[in-house]
């Protein structure tokens, strides 16, 4: 890659661009890292409201339960199946996108199609977990589960869970909004015309690191 | 690896037949999957099993930094950010170290938080809560 040429260019010397980006890939970059921080401001102040609690409900306990598994105890079963979900699906863009590089449009529209696929199946399930949430009593300034010690909770919990979960299915939301229509882009045949397929790259960008939010949320709500 | 210019300046990398990204790609998600299903595991054995609050603390720990490199082969693999430019990724990467006072400033300041109310303000509801049930030890004490 251009890589291997860059270890001996003077990449300020002027008449290159220094990144060797192009505009909406840097600016892609860009974006990612302001939305990094609004990301981490919302999951810090879970934290720092966490810390404050003598305690807080057990997640093991919240999220128990599995679609048509009735009243069966299934911790984290469900949760594993989402992340499971969005790793596959990145691994599936990851794939449009290296098809990109190969100019192969065909193999381009298959895999983002599976993205898609991917994208879908994830906010299936989200859909599932707040429904069932809700039917459970939980929702914004309301939460019925108990503290791991055995005290009345506050609403918190469920504060932070349906404001930060909500926020990372947004994301997923447009993101598959906008994997459709560079699917759709791609399908006509826009990029083939372009010469090249940075658009793939850059919503490939966008939409791992949605990934890579779920890895925190993932984290941060259901594992510690 | 042949290129193609863009803009006259840009290039744009154009993988050349049979070289070894795709190969890359399944090592990736084979690693990506081994970490989730260990922290999956560790998640499991905390919740199955009474340990000491050090012994949580510690594996808690253990589930945040597997996470960190998760979050490190997403970054570096599937983004390319390792195949870029050194300036431009260290622009992406410098302006995160504040998140490194932004952690510990916050929740340090929560840890506070609970002492300073549990100390002054009697009445607020985190010392009835501690009232409710005052023996605070044994594995709850972590980030619970």
């Amino acid at each position: 890659m251009a890589h291997a040429a860059a270890a001996n260019t003077k990449w300020w010397s002027g008449g290159k661009s220094p990144f060797n980006v192009e505009y909406g890939k840097l600016m892609m970059w860009y974006f990612l890292m302001s939305d990094t921080f609004t990301f981490g401001a919302l999951l810090i102040s879970y934290g720092t409201v966490r810390m404050s609690s003598i305690s807080w409900p057990d997640p093991n306990v919240v999220f128990k339960s599995f679609p048509l598994a009735g009243h069966a105890n299934l911790p984290l079963v469900f949760v594993s199946l989402m992340t499971f979900i969005l790793i596959v699906s990145s691994v599936t863009m990851v794939l449009a996108v290296h098809e990109g590089h190969h100019g192969n449009r065909k193999g381009v529209i298959k895999w983002m199609i599976w993205t898609i696929i991917g994208g879908f199946a994830f906010l299936g399930c989200q859909a599932w977990e707040w429904n069932h949430l809700y039917h459970e009593g939980a929702w914004w300034g309301r939460n019925p589960f108990p503290n791991t010690d055995g005290t009345l909770a506050g609403a918190n919990f469920a504060n932070f869970f349906f404001t930060i979960t909500g926020f990372h299915g947004f994301h997923v939301f447009s993101g598959v909004i906008i994997n459709i229509i560079v699917t759709i882009m791609a399908w006509k045949g826009v990029f083939e015309r372009r010469g090249h397929y940075l658009m793939i790259e850059k919503i490939g960008l966008y939409w791992h690191f949605v990934d890579l939010v779920w890895v925190f949320v993932f984290l941060f709500f259901y594992l510690v | 690896m042949e290129h193609q210019t863009f803009g006259g300046e840009v290039t744009i990398p154009h993988a050349a037949p049979g070289d070894d990204s795709k190969k890359r790609i399944w090592k990736t998600t084979i690693i990506l999957s081994v970490i989730t299903i260990f922290e999956l595991g560790i998640g499991y054995l905390l919740m199955f099993t009474d340990f000491s609050s050090t012994v949580v603390m510690v594996l808690k720990g253990t589930v945040i930094i597997l996470s960190l490199a998760k979050a490190f082969y997403i970054v570096s693999i599937f983004m390319h950010l390792g195949d870029e430019i050194r300036n431009m990724t260290m622009t992406i990467i410098v302006p995160l170290l504040l998140f490194v006072w932004f952690i510990i400033a916050f929740l340090a300041d929560g840890v506070s938080w609970k002492n300073l109310r549990n100390e002054y303000s009697p009445n607020d509801p985190v010392k009835y809560e501690q009232k409710a049930e005052p023996v605070q030890e044994g594995h709850e004490g972590g980030l619970k």
